[in-house]
């Protein structure tokens, strides 16, 4: 891969904490960052203030100080959630949603890959019944990861049959974690949304749900909070994935994604490979925001 | 859902501070222009966009251009949507094909964005104006996008080069420059080459693009991009004009209730024109941009042209014809109730076209409570009676109306409302056939909509004292009562607010179709 513009908000924050000291266009600079990094208006009023008492309080006049509270407060607020992933059920069932175009299927190859390399025997669903080629796309992925497939049997099929064929597969074959991928929806559909409630109702019939992971594109700006609220309310989400941080954005609103509704993040994507998806650990994400 | 609803409602609650007020001090301004600034950026419009709107804004409300026909809510409303129209392009730019065909179309963008479902629209889009266009399989990146494409073609009907199986081998710049050649041969007259999405910060890709570019020296790029993205869509953008300086930019998922200020970004920071626009999964959800309508769009004046086309589309003028004689005749039945009703979501989701109805931004929580489905509940009423009660209301008894219930899975009440909301919607009907004003109980009127007056009044508060704009509600309150009862061929373009008469007149979409939406609010 060629030469990246580090993933951070550093680049804009560099010019401001060299300064000797924190006077008016401090503020000003911090609150421009923010807003570009996609924090939004609210968090970024908040953090500012936050950040300006907390500055008044210590008498520091030096923009490391300052730096140095901007990296703990964002690792604070960051690491209020449990950020672990809860798979101990057999089988664990995985749901796998979000908006079209966000990553959903890419993000399950990696996932059945990164839990490959826990020594976890992985089946996927291929419950993508919409989109043209989603199944072959999926199958590529699995063969990839080395995990077995479920796909539909016939064109069109309904997602909770194929979800509910997966699992019948992963009792059969004694296969530790099932992962279903789901068609990509926009948040507006209730058509759709209502589609989900009724493959996770289904799953239930067979195994308890372990995990729902809503997808989340970095690039995406305030629209992410309604996402995620729609797909609480008719999925049941259990945790975030945050896709394409190999890129510029900085996916700022994850916090108010987070804070509002109290869905950690659990796994993160930065790349096109099998191999780029990580756990979340909330230090180094903030550490690399901040710098 | 209006794309900008949620800007616009922001937009109308500054304003409303505004319209108490006589006249426009600098303070006001500031306030404003504040509220302005937050409400852009909470739509994800780019900071420095931002930064450089207000600023025009401010400056003009502040300096001497003032028109003193105007009060100073619709002086701040005016200037804002001309700077809104100017930033997103004015007027709305075409496809522009090449005098010697083939035309070749470049789309480009980011992963995820919609470049593959938006050439098999395009390609059918085209294909709809007897073009015989050609889809190019260029994205050998992602696993199975060729045979994505190959779908996609199928379904559009068109023709498709893909000689590479992808999956990340072959040359996507061998594939671009081959495909010309073999559309010359075979006499395709436009080529679209889809490529695979990319980030803007990835050299080696951004490098690829640009040969691609080189190869096929196309007359259109199109640069694809997701109307949800947010402050990035700046840097994104910027790295794909330097990458393959596109000529034009199509915004998708604009269904979503992403605010799109995507759109302002793109626009402002590259200077090229939105030239489509991708509404839905569908093939067909796809349709050219319009920058004065969605610049009324965000202002909360409706995207009332779109809505008209529409409700045209789906009502059939006959239809409409015979419907107007029930009322009047007074023998509107449950049955005409449930036609019109299934006519009505012919139109497309009721949410969606109420969302464009001016002044509905202000009825947001309404809306959202709207449950769609209650739609097909009302079907199921309708259908369980026998053919009789559904020709006359009156059979209805109480025994007749529990075997209804049960037989639709209701309760007694939800039939009982129902019969009240057709009685009263017959007789409301009846009025408005022989050419009076409806009276409509519950919710008051929808702005906009029915005749001016209401409307005016509710937008603006009708105790002006100035002399232009009790002129406009006077010419608005003329138009107003004579409703017509069917739709309304407007031309033109969007409508500024600072014209009160401007909405009422086109407005009117037929009143049958408005009422229905009452009854469906009413409830």
């Amino acid at each position: 891969m060629a030469e990246r513009t580090p993933w951070s908000l550093s680049g804009a924050l560099r010019g401001m904490f060299t300064k000797p000291t924190i006077d008016a266009n401090t503020w000003e600079d911090l609150e421009d960052a923010l807003l570009k990094a996609d924090f939004g208006p609210d968090v970024t009023d908040s953090v500012v203030s936050d950040l300006r008492a907390k500055v008044d309080r210590f008498k520091t006049t030096d923009p490391k100080d300052l730096q140095r509270m901007l990296r703990e407060t964002m690792e604070e607020r960051l690491s209020r959630l449990d950020t672990t992933l809860h798979l101990s059920e057999r089988p664990a069932v995985v749901l796998v949603v979000g908006v079209n175009g966000v990553g959903k299927t890419t993000t399950i190859g990696k996932f059945a890959k990164f839990l490959a390399t826990y020594g976890r025997t992985v089946v996927i669903g291929a419950a993508d019944t919409f989109r043209a080629a989603a199944v072959e796309q999926v199958a590529t992925w699995a063969e990839r990861a080395g995990a077995a497939i479920v796909r539909p049997q016939h064109e069109g099929q309904d997602p909770a049959s194929v979800a509910f064929q997966t699992i019948e597969f992963a009792k059969l074959h004694g296969t530790e974690i099932v992962v279903i991928d789901t068609a990509g929806r926009l948040q507006t559909k209730g058509g759709l949304m209502d589609e989900l409630g009724k493959i996770r109702r289904v799953i239930e019939k067979q195994a308890p749900v372990a995990e729902v992971l809503l997808v989340l594109d970095a690039t995406t700006g305030q629209n992410g909070l309604a996402q995620a609220e729609a797909f609480i309310q008719h999925a049941g989400v259990t945790g975030l994935v945050l896709t394409k941080l190999d890129g510029s954005a900085k996916a700022g609103f994850v916090l108010a994604v987070q804070e509002k509704t109290g869905i950690p993040i659990k796994l993160i994507g930065q790349g096109e490979g099998i191999n780029d998806l990580t756990g979340f650990t909330p230090h180094v994400f903030a550490q690399n925001l901040v710098g | 859902m209006a794309t900008f609803g949620n800007l616009s409602d922001r937009l109308a609650e500054t304003f409303k501070n505004l319209r108490t007020k006589g006249k426009l001090s600098p303070a006001d301004v500031d306030a404003t222009v504040r509220e302005i600034r937050r409400a852009l950026l909470d739509a994800d419009v780019a900071l420095e966009v931002v930064k450089d709107f207000t600023g025009k804004v401010r400056e003009r409300a502040l300096g001497d251009e003032v028109n003193k026909a105007l009060n100073p809510a619709q002086q701040v409303v005016q200037i804002v949507n001309e700077e809104l129209v100017a930033i997103l392009g004015g007027e709305a730019r075409r496809i522009q094909f090449a005098k010697k065909p083939p035309t070749v179309i470049m789309l480009a963008g980011l992963q995820g964005a919609g470049k593959t479902t938006l050439a098999g629209k395009l390609a059918k889009w085209l294909a709809k104006d007897n073009h015989t266009p050609l889809l190019v399989a260029a994205d050998l990146q992602r696993p199975n996008a060729v045979n994505q494409l190959q779908v996609v073609a199928g379904q559009a009907g068109v023709a498709v080069f893909a000689p590479e199986p992808g999956n990340g081998t072959g040359n996507p710049v061998k594939v671009a420059k081959d495909s010309i050649k073999f559309a010359i041969d075979k006499q395709y007259d436009v080529v679209i080459v889809d490529t695979a999405g990319r980030l803007g910060v990835d050299a080696d890709m951004m490098k690829q693009a640009s040969d691609i570019r080189k190869a096929v020296d196309p007359d259109e790029v199109l640069f694809v991009i997701d109307a949800m993205i947010g402050q990035d869509a700046v840097a994104t953008a910027k790295a794909f004009q330097d990458g393959v300086d596109f000529t034009g930019v199509v915004l998708t998922k604009l269904d979503g209730d992403a605010r799109g200020g995507a759109a302002l970004s793109v626009a402002s920071v590259t200077g090229r024109p939105i030239i489509f626009a991708s509404t839905g999964e569908s093939l067909d959800d796809f349709e050219p941009f319009y920058p004065d309508r969605m610049a009324s769009r965000i202002l909360d004046l409706g995207d009332i042209l779109t809505l008209i086309e529409q409700a045209q589309s789906a009502f059939d003028e006959g239809e409409a014809m015979k419907m107007a004689e029930k009322f009047a005749t007074d023998t509107f039945t449950l049955e005409d109730f449930l036609s019109q009703m299934q006519q009505l979501r012919g139109a497309g989701s009721i949410k969606k076209m109420m969302g464009m109805l001016p002044g509905m931004g202000g009825m947001k929580q309404q809306l959202e409570n709207f449950d769609e489905r209650e739609i097909v509940r009302t079907e199921a009423i309708i259908q369980s009676m026998t053919k009789a009660e559904r020709q006359n209301s009156k059979l209805l008894n109480g025994s007749r109306r529990v075997r209804i219930a049960k037989g639709s899975g209701m309760t007694v009440t939800d039939v009982n409302q129902l019969v009240q909301r057709f009685e009263q919607a017959a007789k409301m009907m009846k009025t408005v056939a022989k050419g009076g004003m409806p009276n409509i109980p519950g919710m008051g009127p929808v702005p906009g909509a029915h005749g001016g007056r209401k409307q005016v009044a509710k937008k603006k508060g009708s105790k002006s004292g100035n002399p232009a704009k009790r002129a406009a509600e006077d010419a608005a309150r003329a138009a107003g009562i004579k409703p017509d009862a069917a739709p309304v061929t407007a031309g033109g373009s969007g409508f500024g607010l600072g014209l009160g008469k401007g909405k009422s007149a086109p407005g009117a979409p037929s009143e049958e179709e408005l009422a229905s939406l009452q009854k469906f609010l009413g409830r």
